[in-house]
């Protein structure tokens, strides 16, 4: 109920700190310099912390403490299938992980997720914000066409390529055998390899767009003189790319890969949709597997998972952080 | 760039956009045209790519056998009232981060970024629990609660950039005007930051209406789904209805689809004011 509380002491905080602002604002004008300024000080603390609490106790109420509570879930015996004991447990949950027999299936599965889809997405999104640069009859439209996918949410993107890759009735199979690719129709989700392909199909069909919307973006910013000088001294259309294009917009490109790094890792709805992490729990990545073993009921096993991804991407983050700006300060 | 382009790259880049668009469109076009075709033809060889007869079986289907019309209306209002309560909280603090300097808005932005990180399911079992102690679970309000927390930590960041992209000397001349910075804030920066404010809002709608794993765990009386949950029920049978699936998963799509067409501009503006910026 701790949470409760604090969602009641809501108003009471925001409505001193208007009034506050009002009262102080009128002797303000009036006064010397020190006082004034003491009272400038205090009205903008005020106003600072009246315009950041909801946004922080919203947060931090059904974000946060549920978060902070499940962690601490990861080192007791916390399992549906036998809650008379929740005793402390120490690491014995993430020890249970890393003996599992799926913990290597399963990290290489992320490794690959994270990789085939965001170095394609990358190269197909940095090719679609070059030419969409250049104005062409009907470009609105097109971005407006490309954009959908983003409108969708990733169970359903798994539901539409899982339909399309169907055995029987998938129009993927017949396509093929149309374009006498195969011969006869692929179980595509029978069999893991196949089933990782589709998976990363979607994911790439998925996320392709937030590059191109994102580089495009960036590429507005470079000024044209830089291009004109470029051509003056006449760099060819790689070099132009290599050695103008992409140094300049080098530190958003980084960051964007790097959300978009966190958020595949973190992504487990497209799986969700179309294997569920089978067959035979052999395409799980972190996050579906713990979604598998939420449902058999090992919420202690499920947060220790939950507590090494966070560790593992906040980790990354900082690495990458730090070795895309050193990279930065060198050149 | 108006540099003159070869005629072999001009049909490169033709060729690979329309390539593209096709990748693109086809999912789009085949659930579509599945979701009409009769639902003896769905499972018939050859595959038909333009069914023989339209039929609305399936449509009328949903809403016969399953609350699909219910399931509609609820996601309609969870995600429309915890759009706009998130994009009004969001713009508060992004304002705040946008103008001031202070000690600890540092450690707000870190704690933003880490939301994105943290896997919902960690946080599951625990909200279920808060949850129930406020007597708020299988409560639709509750739902749009637990959304807003969802979607304030983005928006803030993207609100942020658009915040930070208007001049503080357009709220100062109000001031000196006499406007207090509320009278600045609503009246001289709402306006200018419009097409952000509807790029926030539609990407807080998208967010909670494509919602699954809250709403399953949170909700579950037929008359409290959302789209979602009931999309999930489908799968979890053994056998997908796939005629049903198809019609809901249109019924689904269309309003975002629409959305997005319709605000696309701002949507990208909205996207890159609060990234490029980082």
């Amino acid at each position: 109920m701790r949470a409760g509380t604090e969602l009641s002491e809501h108003p009471p905080v925001r409505r001193p700190s208007r009034k506050g602002r009002k009262e102080a604002a009128r002797p303000a004008r009036r006064q010397d310099g020190g006082r004034r300024k003491r009272e400038f000080t205090a009205r903008r603390g005020a106003m600072i912390a009246g315009f950041m609490s909801p946004a922080v106790i919203f947060v931090a109420v059904f974000t946060y403490y549920p978060m902070v509570a499940g962690s601490q879930m990861a080192f007791r015996h916390w399992d549906l299938a036998d809650l008379t004991d929740t005793s402390f447990a120490g690491l014995a949950n993430f020890k249970e992980i890393f003996d599992d027999p799926l913990w290597g299936t399963v990290l290489s599965n992320t490794a690959l997720w994270v990789v085939a889809s965001i170095v394609p997405q990358l190269v197909i999104g940095f090719a679609l914000a070059l030419w969409l640069r250049r104005r062409f009859r009907f470009r609105g439209l097109y971005q407006a066409l490309i954009f959908f996918p983003w409108a969708i949410s990733g169970f359903l993107i798994g539901v539409l390529f899982r339909w399309m890759f169907n055995s029987e009735f998938g129009v993927v199979n017949d396509l093929l055998m149309k374009a006498r690719l195969i011969d006869e129709p692929v179980a595509w989700l029978a069999d893991p390899h196949t089933a990782m392909v589709v998976i990363i199909v979607a994911n790439i069909w998925y996320g392709v767009t937030f590059f191109a919307i994102m580089i495009l973006a960036a590429l507005q910013s470079v000024p044209d003189e830089v291009y004109e000088a470029a051509a003056l001294d006449g760099a060819g259309k790689a070099r132009t790319l290599f050695q103008i294009t992409i140094p300049y917009i080098r530190t958003m490109l980084a960051l964007t890969v790097l959300l978009r790094i966190i958020w595949i890792f973190n992504f487990p709805d497209i799986i969700f949709g179309t294997t569920g992490g089978g067959p035979n729990n052999e395409t799980h990545i972190v996050t579906t597997w713990m979604i598998h073993i939420t449902q058999q009921g090992d919420y202690g096993k499920a947060s220790a998972l939950g507590l090494l991804v966070v560790a593992g991407l906040l980790l990354f983050s900082v690495f990458y952080l730090t070795a895309t700006r050193e990279k930065g300060a060198k050149s | 760039m108006n540099t003159k382009e070869s005629t072999a790259g001009k049909t490169v880049r033709i060729v690979f956009l329309t390539l593209w668009l096709i990748f693109t469109v086809f999912p789009l076009y085949w659930i579509t045209i599945t979701s009409f075709k009769p639902p003896g033809a769905i499972f018939a060889f050859p595959l038909s790519y333009w069914p023989e007869e339209f039929s609305l079986d399936n449509y009328a289907g949903l809403f016969d056998k399953a609350e699909f019309g219910t399931y509609l209306v609820n996601s309609l209002i969870v995600a429309t009232v915890a759009g706009v309560l998130a994009t009004a909280i969001s713009m508060l603090s992004a304002y705040v981060l946008a103008r001031f300097e202070f000690r600890s808005k540092g450690a707000l932005l870190m704690a933003a970024l880490v939301t994105q990180m943290i896997p919902a399911f960690i946080a599951l079992g625990p909200l279920y629990l808060l949850m129930t102690d406020l007597r708020l679970v299988d409560n639709r309000f509750g739902l749009v609660l637990v959304y807003v927390a969802v979607c304030i930590p983005f928006c803030t960041v993207m609100l942020r950039g658009f915040f930070e992209n208007i001049p503080d000397t357009l709220e100062e001349a109000a001031m000196i005007d006499g406007c207090s910075r509320f009278g600045a804030l609503f009246r001289v920066l709402l306006p200018v930051m419009r097409p952000g404010i509807i790029a926030a809002f539609i990407f807080n709608f998208v967010n909670c209406w494509n919602e699954l794993f809250l709403s399953v765990t949170l909700m579950n009386s037929d008359d409290n789904k959302t789209v979602p949950t009931a999309l999930n029920g489908f799968i979890s049978s053994f056998n997908i209805d796939w005629g049903s699936m198809s019609a809901a998963a249109v019924l689904t799509i269309l309003p975002t689809m629409v959305l997005f067409a319709f605000a696309s501009r701002h949507i990208v503006q909205g996207l890159t004011a609060g990234a490029v910026k980082g």
